[in-house]
This record gives structure tokens, C-alpha cells and sequence, in this order.
């Protein structure tokens, strides 16, 4: 799934990364934990959250998560701009809450890591 | 080669940081993406804790041509029992670790998972040391 038709369907705004929207992820997964996403294998994935803070933007860095969806409505501080925009990131933000992100884009196909 | 850094304890902002380094100097020596995510997420974590429990903190990194050798060590509280450390899900993280994402009870267990080999040295009222291990091939 192209990050355009995650922004889409999460009626999302593009707070970083513009250029990458037409990259494509194959997995999403949901989590305010970043000590369960540090233990994932696999990469090639959205990672949704509501978890506002550079941890969030450090732990994709480290996991090599290319794309971010902030859901909730939070916004992104410059901070967390920065840093993602040094390692290529893609940051979107959506006003749905977690459960209906995660419900939407499960239905528009993209895949669960388990 | 040989890089050194500091770690805050309770410092979150800069938390990654080291890990962010080591990440850059890997990338340039063409190590296999696999082996330098192992490494940099056991780093993060190690760090994580580091900023969680402890005051102060440094990071001793040696790369040589077929391995990386990382020891983290800081001034702090020690473990009073590493088989319930490392331990999945064990944690005495305090709630502000918790908003912060971490404090679940995964870190060691995750080094250990990352690492090749991996040392625990600890003493209570003193601090902990960590030594990972990671060959490139």
C-alpha cells in the first residue's frame, strides 16, 4: 500500500516527508509501546501510534520504520520533524482515534506483522 | 575504532542519541543492514535503561573488522535480582518511564535477543555494566 493511500484513507496531514508518498509499506502495527515495537523483525511496516514524542521518531530510526502515523489529532513538535526528516521519514497525522486507523487500513488491505 | 559517549540519566530528549552515531559509522563501513539494526536497538535499549533507572551513564563502542563490542556503564541503583531482569516483562520502571513508551519489561530480554553474547555485571547501590557483542558475519 502506497503511504498516499494511508494518508488518505486516515484523512491524514503530511508533517514530514512529502516526497515519500509514494513509497510502499506492506505491514502496519499499532502500539504506544515502543519497547514492543523494538522487538519486531520485520521493517517494512507503518507504525501507528498515539505516542507524541522523539522517542517515537528514535525507535523508528533504530527499528528502520520509514513511516510514522500519529493518530488521536497530536501533532508533531519541530523537534520530532527534525530528527525524522534527517533519516527520511514519513510522518502523517490523523484525527481518527487508534482503533478506527488501525480498522481502516487493515480493511483497505494493508497486513498485520501477527 | 573507538567512539565514546555520555548518557543522562533521566535525560529522554537525548536518549538515541549514541545509537543514532554508532547507526551513521556502521552504515559507512557497509556492514549488512540486518547485523546494524541487532546492534543499534540493543544499544537504544541499553541506553533506555541507562536513562530510566540510573544517574549517569557512558557508552565504549570498538569496532575492529569482524566484530562490534559495546559496554554501557552507569552509576546507579544496580539490579538487586538479574534473573528477574531479564525476565520478559519484569520491570520497576517508575510511570513517567512508562508515558515515555519504555518501562515494559523487555529491555534486557531484547539486548539478549539482539546480541550475540551479552555480559551482566551489576552491584547494588553502585551501578551496572553491559557489554554486547556483535560479529558481522
Amino acid at each position: 500500500m502506497k503511504l498516499r493511500e494511508i494518508a488518505a484513507v486516515l484523512n491524514a496531514t503530511i508533517s514530514c516527508g512529502a516526497e515519500k508518498l509514494d513509497e510502499e509499506v506492506e505491514m502496519g502495527y499499532s502500539s504506544d509501546l515502543m519497547s514492543d515495537v523494538l522487538t519486531l523483525d520485520t521493517d517494512n511496516l507503518v507504525l501507528i501510534t498515539g505516542l507524541v514524542n522523539l522517542q517515537a521518531i528514535r525507535t523508528a530510526e533504530m527499528a528502520d520504520i520509514r513511516a510514522i502515523v500519529f493518530v488521536r489529532n497530536k501533532k508533531v513538535n519541530q523537534s520530532m520533524v527534525k530528527l525524522a526528516h534527517e533519516n527520511g521519514m514519513c510522518l502523517l497525522e490523523s484525527p481518527y482515534s487508534l482503533f478506527k486507523s488501525s480498522g481502516l487500513l487493515f480493511q483497505a488491505g494493508l497486513k498485520p506483522i501477527y | 575504532m573507538k567512539l565514546t559517549f555520555t548518557i543522562q540519566g533521566g535525560d529522554f530528549t537525548h536518549a538515541g542519541h549514541p545509537s543514532s552515531e554508532v547507526k551513521k559509522v556502521l552504515k559507512q563501513l557497509n556492514i549488512d543492514n540486518k547485523i546494524i539494526k541487532n546492534v543499534v536497538i540493543a544499544l537504544y535499549e541499553a541506553e533506555v535503561n541507562v536513562v530510566a533507572h540510573a544517574y549517569s551513564g557512558t557508552v565504549n563502542v570498538e569496532i575492529d573488522e569482524n566484530k562490534i563490542t559495546i559496554l554501557v556503564t552507569d552509576e546507579g541503583p544496580g539490579i538487586p535480582d538479574i534473573d528477574l531482569a531479564m525476565k520478559p516483562g519484569y520491570s520497576t520502571a517508575s510511570k513517567s518511564v512508562q508515558e515515555m513508551g519504555f518501562g515494559a519489561g523487555m529491555g534486557l530480554p531484547n539486548i539478549k535477543k539482539n546480541t550475540d553474547e551479552m555480559w551482566l555485571e551489576t552491584e547494588v547501590g553502585k551501578g551496572t555494566k553491559v557489554k554486547m557483542l556483535n560479529y558481522f558475519a
